[in-house]
């Protein structure tokens, strides 16, 4: 079971919103990178955010450029899951690849600041705030076991391979 | 059972059926990252323990940050470079063009399986490879394993009939679908592309479309190998690569959406995304101050050519700046050969050494307060190109070059 407070997002909140390509420079400099997340979305979410809260989205979480540093730099911020009604497919992949959740769940009830509490295995999230429950998708088998794994280079180093 | 191209291709390289839904292991026949997303693969691929599968089939491009405007980018290059002369891998240096470009001219075959660190490796389903973006720890995975797992994506089936019109081309026939579709129209879809004007659309065009299928959310955007495609390899001196490609008739298609090219007109994406279209005419009399003409987008021979027509002999309105960037050395040397570089420096123009230049906001042509720019690139969203508090407009490199002549979005059929 998950804890934590939902920071909200609107629609299509892109890689250049979790951090832009200004910021390119500093992408071998991981804990300097991580201080700029979400920035032009929320210039004050790197200030509010504690450790096991969740990112809140709308439609189309994520889409845009490959840089896996854009989920990496959403987990150094301590965030322990990314909830959304959508996720672009290589930001969805590339999270899980670092241990990262990402529920598809309709987050339209969910308001800044709600306390979530989120059952993984058995896929509710609950607003404490305001009392709904919102089921979320199942993620695929070959991804779920890189979850459990805490991700696709912890996997690989325990199991050699990657198998369907 | 008939098979669409991506069914067709993920089938082969893994061996199996596999139709839309599957998950499978498939065999990768290329696999490459950038400068930005390069030494987070080489870290992560380094801590997993893996070697390389095959060195001739991983490649390292510096071409996002050329030349380097930082000393911690510089470093980074110095890491890619380190790497490829440690495994034997390839790389390619600041200065030889943008991934995406030189994977077409010289390394993507009909038929390939591709992964690069970067959305826009997309652009390669231009010549039927079934080319997509992957994150560093999965194209790391690439580089030991050889292959990764995919799933078998869903197909929409895009049918062009007719002609463009005078001064319409692939790059407003892309805006008008992502602006019909939406952003995240197709995600995790394969588009392929079908009908008499793709099978007369050259490979500059067929590039383009396919590298902005990701900006509708695909996974791939696939054209058939064909004739178009076999003379564009033998041009490059690899007429060995090519091989015949389509869909088989009767393949299975979640939808079909029906494009008559000579309805199209000259179009642009507005701030912020680049489902936000419009048509060049109705944006008359916004002003411009900046114009960029380049990227793995729009940054090939026929678009410089296309640009250089409307701008040969003038010059940009009074404080719009007219940027040049082409997207290969090679493609540099044809629009030298050709009289194109010299018609936009007299006219006024930077050229940028051929890479990645203002597109992604890391040097090279950031804007300012307030500022907004017309790009043939690919991406318009907040902050892209170094400033949330700019705007950024997308079009064609005629629509753009029309642009840059006026100091605001122009129809470039007003000035041809």
């Amino acid at each position: 079971m998950l804890t934590g407070r939902a920071h909200k997002f609107g629609d299509g909140i892109s890689t250049d919103h979790i951090i832009p390509g200004r910021y390119a420079h500093l992408r071998s400099n991981l804990p300097e990178l991580a201080k700029h997340v979400l920035e032009d979305a929320d210039p004050d979410f790197v200030k509010k955010v504690r450790p096991g809260d969740f990112v809140v989205g709308g439609s189309n979480f994520g889409l845009g450029s490959s840089r896996e540093h854009a989920p990496l730099v959403i987990k150094m911020a301590g965030v322990s899951a990314i909830l959304a009604k959508s996720v672009a497919r290589i930001f969805f992949r590339n999270a899980i690849n670092l241990g990262l959740p990402v529920l598809i769940c309709n987050t339209d009830r969910v308001d800044d600041g709600d306390e979530l509490e989120i059952d993984l295995t058995g896929g509710t999230v609950r607003d404490k705030t305001n009392g709904s429950v919102m089921t979320f998708g199942k993620i695929p088998e070959v991804m779920l076991r890189i979850l459990n794994e805490g991700g696709l280079i912890p996997y690989i180093q325990k199991h050699g391979d990657i198998e369907v | 059972m008939p098979k669409t191209l991506a069914e067709k291709i993920l089938s082969e390289k893994s061996g199996s059926d596999a139709k839309a839904g599957d998950i499978v292991i498939a065999n990768v026949d290329l696999a490459f990252v950038q400068d930005t997303t390069g030494p987070l693969t080489v870290r992560q691929f380094q801590s997993s323990g893996m070697v390389l599968a095959d060195p001739e089939k991983t490649l390292m491009f510096i071409d996002h940050a050329v030349p380097s405007p930082s000393a911690s980018l510089a470093n980074d290059h110095i890491l890619l470079r380190d790497f490829s002369r440690e495994s034997g891998c390839v790389l390619s240096e600041a200065g030889d063009g943008v991934c995406h470009q030189i994977v077409a001219e010289a390394y993507a075959r009909p038929g390939d399986i591709i992964v690069g660190a970067d959305s826009h490796t997309v652009t390669a389903g231009g010549l039927g490879a079934f080319a997509t973006g992957m994150g560093s720890s999965d194209v790391a995975v690439a580089f030991g394993l050889g292959k990764n797992w995919f799933r078998v994506p869903e197909t929409f089936k895009i049918e062009v009939t007719g002609d463009f019109q005078k001064g319409v081309g692939a790059k407003d026939l892309i805006l008008h679908l992502i602006g019909r579709i939406g952003a995240d129209g197709a995600t995790y879809k394969s588009l392929e592309f079908h009908g008499g004007a793709i099978k007369k659309m050259g490979m500059s065009g067929r590039f383009t479309i396919a590298n902005m299928a990701v900006e509708a959310g695909a996974k791939v955007g696939l054209f058939p190998s064909d004739t178009t495609t076999r003379k564009y390899l033998e041009a490059e001196g690899r007429g060995k690569d090519f091989r015949p490609l389509e869909a088989d008739a009767g393949a299975a298609y979640e939808k079909t959406i029906k494009i008559d090219a000579s309805e199209l007109e000259p179009t642009v994406s507005r701030p912020h995304t680049v489902d936000n279209t419009a048509l060049a005419k109705e944006l008359k009399g916004t002003k411009i101050q900046q114009v960029v003409i380049g990227t793995c987008t729009n940054g090939r021979l026929e678009d410089l050519a296309a640009a250089a027509a409307i701008l040969k002999g003038k010059r940009p309105a009074k404080g719009v700046r007219l940027i040049i960037v082409p997207a290969s050395r090679r493609v540099l040397l044809a629009a030298m050969d050709k009289g194109y570089i010299v018609d936009f420096v007299t006219a006024g123009a930077i050229i940028l050494p051929p890479g990645c230049g203002p597109c992604l906001g890391l040097h090279q042509g950031a804007l300012g307060d307030g500022e907004a720019c017309l790009s043939t690139a690919n991406r318009n969203f907040l902050g892209r190109m170094g400033n949330p508090k700019s705007f950024i407009y997308l079009g064609s490199p005629a629509t753009a070059a029309a642009s840059a002549l006026t100091g605001e979005i122009t129809d470039p059929r007003e000035v041809m």
